[in-house]
């Protein structure tokens, strides 16, 4: 409870609507106490005062009545309906949504058909009918509000219950022999008091603005009592000679019916966990660039060339160092292998280089990504959106989720190519057909009227080839394009872009956990661990002799067809976590090598020949060890 | 197609069979005797019980209801004691009106809603957002009657821009351009509140589809952020913005009661109104019948622009 009221109150505008709503009800509490005149006693003498006139501070009605009493005691009034409506309603509503949800089947079935009917009423529409049949009147009014509503709780709380009903505690109490009475209070009731009290808070506005509405078509209270809706409706007729007399109790509903609102969405922010971690932020369209060095000179190696790239996560008050310092490079018509586990920064380098990095909470922080020399980091959107998909494409991973699912897979491939020239209908058509022809789909004419839906796994990841082929790009970047694709199929799309890029001169970075897939189709390879490369060289070097421990051990990860009754090795422990990343060397604490030195200072990445590796003891080459 | 449309309709029959139920149970509630609540409590014991029998009332409960739901399958919801003149005539005279005003309301409340809740979103946290919000949020807290009274007040007696009440002139020509003099200040003060929670609604529909996978694919494209935000994302988004319309067009139906009575609209709302106060049951049973069968009909068109939008939909 306190938590959660701390975390109210952090809302600024939560804790304002809070304040005022509490100013209010004190008000309308301590009304009889107050020094006013009596709501009720009329004055045709002093009809239509104004406000700040002398004895009426909001001045008086048509019948010459203090508006300041009326505002109050209506005030109280309309509070008291619109609560009282919200609790019938809450309260009925979770005692059938409780219901249905816990015994399901029939009992489920008639309750929530009965739902339906309720719910497919127009909402006032059913109030108006109720009123129609018990007559006008304030009380009439509050059954009728709380009614309309009571579906609206009772579906929400049943959706609640189903999924209590089948979780192990209650199974336990089940078997424990308690009551259903006893379950449903003691087991199901606490956990759904949260659910009630969300939808409460959403809704309590509306019955006061609903009971109010009643009162002002003359349905609700009845005079002389007033709430601030009858109000409102006795203050029409005058509304144009004397627009104070309407003013008074319209601006009165609103005060209540937003402060409400305010505490209301604070209170669902604070309940629901899913927006307290700040997860519904969305990515911007390039990655924010903060770097505090300017970047680092060119070197001129190969066609786009990552220097000292640092790549962030800003979450609260946390810093995540997803990539620390990365330097690569690739040739035209190279294929660059990244490899590491999940979490070691490999697919955030490789979407830093167009600005693809979600932002927030991604920031680069340092480095540079040149393109034929041209610094990438920082450079505007324009530039970049221009270069994305016709210089550098990319291929991700599960292509279910990374194409549109309600465009045709034709139409994406057209719309790739008019990102960036103007494309007739009929070119474009020929162009996607070209495009799936080049990627192996059969019937291409055919398939490029159907949804992603509709095709199978491997062949939509074709697709997303054909997609990253449409505009000739000259490196490709394929972020574990195989990872979510079975055997057969992988070993296909493998040879695929094998072949595309000897066709086409292609580069290609693939990023990848599996070593296998290196050996297949990569001339060299960069191993990353935490954020950083710790050994880099051609592929055949380092397969043949792994010289940092942890390449060592990935390798002896992969099981080998034929192996016989080698022992798969699991590397002990875990990654460490890139926000408390230890001084020295990142993998120590999961290396038999590692001794003080490996944790203290900063360990080089240093060149030998061909390879580079970021270890003081480093796996030595077999010749050396034999000289 | 064909056939998803007319399995939808057919769905919907239990529905409507419900709402005459539910109907009719309301009616039932009727405390005393719906005839002396009729003819007033002077009314002699002959002509109660002669009125019990012209409306069926002295029959059972169950009976009562098949005769009325079988009148009303052929067109005739009875006649309103008050007006007396067939309920059917009344409500679809009166339910034009409010076509008219409900359906530009509507349109209105979609294009702003969305466009507003759309904006919201490409700018989270910027001043556009919270200004949006802002308005937003004084947009669904404050109660149409009064905006509408406020609206009056300001720009048709202040400012003169505008008739204060009424739908025709009562000189002149019933044209377009009277009509929508008229339509804009009922109109707009019908669909502020739907407006602000679809732009609520729809601001958190394209929170979650713009951080979707499919969206960084079309960054990655090259698609211009307008494309990325206007077609990618926002056609995702209208799968679950769709049904929040849906919703808010009951609302706008329903709430057309209070704009009809605050701006004179000679709607089938302020006509309910009436008839409550006159216990004129007939023509609220009839009008409330009529009005919600018409809002289940639409909610099937809503499931079948659904249905045209995912592919993912069984049809």
């Amino acid at each position: 409870m306190i938590p959660f009221l701390k975390l109210l109150a952090r809302n600024r505008l939560a804790l304002a609507g809070g304040i005022v709503l509490s100013v209010v009800i004190a008000l309308a509490l301590v009304t009889p106490l107050l020094p006013l005149a009596d709501p009720d006693v009329t004055d045709t003498a002093n009809r239509f005062k104004r406000p700040f006139s002398d004895g009426a501070l909001l001045g008086t009605d048509h019948l010459g009545r203090d508006l300041l009493s009326r505002l109050l005691w209506g005030t109280r009034l309309s509070l008291a309906v619109g609560f009282a409506a919200a609790v019938i309603a809450a309260t009925l509503g979770a005692a059938i949504g409780i219901i249905a949800g816990f015994y399901g089947g029939r009992t489920d079935n008639v309750i929530m058909r009965g739902v339906d009917m309720l719910m497919a009423f127009p909402y006032i529409l059913l109030a108006l009918a109720i009123v129609a049949a018990l007559g006008p009147g304030l009380l009439n009014a509050l059954i009728a509000v709380a009614a309309v509503n009571v579906p609206f709780f009772a579906r929400n709380i049943r959706g609640i219950t189903v999924g209590i009903a089948h979780k192990e505690f209650v199974d336990a109490a089940r078997l424990a022999g308690l009551s259903n009475a006893r379950i449903i209070l003691t087991e199901v009731l606490p956990n759904v008091v949260p659910v009630i009290v969300i939808a409460m808070s959403t809704t309590i506005g509306w019955m006061i603005l609903e009971t109010a509405g009643l009162s002002f078509l003359g349905l609700g209270s009845q005079p002389p009592q007033a709430d601030l809706g009858s109000m409102l409706g006795e203050a029409r007729s005058a509304l144009i000679t004397n627009p104070h007399t309407s003013i008074v109790p319209g601006v009165m509903i609103l005060i209540i019916v937003m402060s409400i609102n305010l505490l209301g969405d604070g209170v669902r922010d604070a309940l629901d966990p899913r927006l307290k971690s700040g997860a519904l932020s969305r990515p911007m369209a390039a990655t924010l660039v903060n770097r505090a060095k300017p970047a680092p000179q060119a070197e001129d190696k190969g066609l786009l060339e990552v220097q000292a790239l640092e790549t962030q996560f800003h979450v609260k008050d946390r810093i995540y160092r997803a990539v620390g310092g990365v330097s690569l490079h690739v040739e035209k018509g190279e294929c660059l292998g990244i490899i590491g586990e999940s979490g070691s920064g490999k697919s955030v380098t490789a979407l830093s280089v167009m600005g693809l990095v979600a932002s927030p909470p991604g920031v680069i922080t340092g480095g540079a990504v040149r393109y034929d020399g041209d610094d990438l980091i920082g450079a505007p959107y324009r530039r970049l959106r221009e270069m994305r998909g016709r210089n550098v494409a990319y291929i991700f991973q599960d292509p279910l989720a990374t194409l549109h699912p309600l465009y045709r897979v034709g139409d994406q491939l057209i719309e790739a190519i008019s990102a960036h020239r103007p494309v007739g209908k009929a070119e474009g058509r020929a162009k996607a057909i070209e495009l799936l022809q080049a990627v192996r789909i059969p019937n291409p004419e055919k398939r490029i009227t159907d949804y992603p839906h509709e095709m199978s796994g491997g062949m939509r990841q074709r697709v997303g080839i054909a997609m990253a082929l449409a505009n000739d790009p000259d490196i490709i970047i394929a972020d574990e394009p195989t990872t979510a694709l079975d055997v057969t199929v992988q070993a296909q799309i493998l040879s695929l872009l094998d072949d595309l890029r000897r066709s086409r001169g292609l580069a290609i970075v693939f990023i990848t956990h599996d070593f296998g897939v290196v050996a297949q189709l990569c001339d060299r390879v960069a191993v990353m661990y935490a954020g950083r490369i710790v050994e880099e060289g051609r592929t055949a070097d380092i397969l043949d002799t792994p010289r940092h421990p942890y390449t060592a051990r990935l390798m002896a990860c992969v099981p080998e067809l034929g192996g016989g009754k080698r022992r798969l090795e699991a590397i002990p422990g875990l990654p460490p976590v890139v926000d408390r990343l230890p001084a020295g060397c990142a993998f120590a604490d999961r290396c038999d090598k590692a001794n003080e030195a490996c944790r203290q200072g900063d360990i080089p990445l240093e060149r030998d020949g061909a390879q580079a590796v970021r270890c003081l003891f480093p796996e030595r080459p077999p010749r050396e060890v034999a000289s | 197609m064909t056939g998803y449309i007319l399995k939808r309709l057919l769905s919907a029959v239990p529905v409507l069979l419900g709402i005459t139920v539910i109907v009719f149970l309301i009616m039932a509630m009727i405390p005393g005797d719906p005839a002396t609540a009729i003819l007033g409590s002077y009314a002699t014991p002959e002509n109660v019980e002669k009125l019990n029998r012209d409306l069926g009332l002295d029959k059972p409960l169950v009976q009562q209801y098949f005769i009325w739901l079988g009148n009303m399958l052929q067109g005739d919801f009875g006649t309103s004691f008050a007006l007396n003149r067939p309920v059917i005539d009344e409500v679809l005279e009166r339910f034009n009106a409010t076509l008219v005003l409900a359906g530009t309301a509507f349109v209105l409340c979609s294009l702003f809603g969305v466009a507003a809740g759309v904006i919201s979103a490409a700018n989270q946290y910027g001043w556009a957002d919270k200004a949006i919000t802002f308005v937003v949020l004084l947009g669904i807290s404050i109660p149409s009657f009064f905006l509408g009274m406020m609206m009056i007040l300001f720009f048709a007696v202040n400012l003169r821009l505008f008739p204060v009440s009424g739908m025709w002139p009562i000189y002149g020509a019933r044209d377009l351009s009277a009509l929508a003099s008229h339509l804009a200040l009922p109109a707009i003060a019908l669909a502020v509140v739907a407006t602000g929670v679809i732009a609520r609604l729809a601001r958190s529909a394209m929170l979650e589809v713009l951080r979707q996978d499919f969206i960084r694919t079309a960054r990655a494209k090259g698609v211009p952020e307008r494309g990325v935000i206007w077609r990618h994302a926002l056609k995702a988004a209208m799968v679950s913005i769709i049904p929040i319309l849906g919703i808010q067009a009951g609302f706008v139906l329903s709430g057309a009661v209070y704009i009809e009575i605050v701006f004179q609209w000679p709607g089938v709302g302020r006509m309910l109104v009436d008839a409550i106060l006159k216990r004129d049951i007939l023509l609220v049973q009839g009008g409330v019948v009529f009005v919600a069968a018409c809002y289940v009909l639409f909610n099937i068109a809503v499931d079948v622009a659904q249905s045209l939008l995912d592919p993912r939909i069984k049809t």
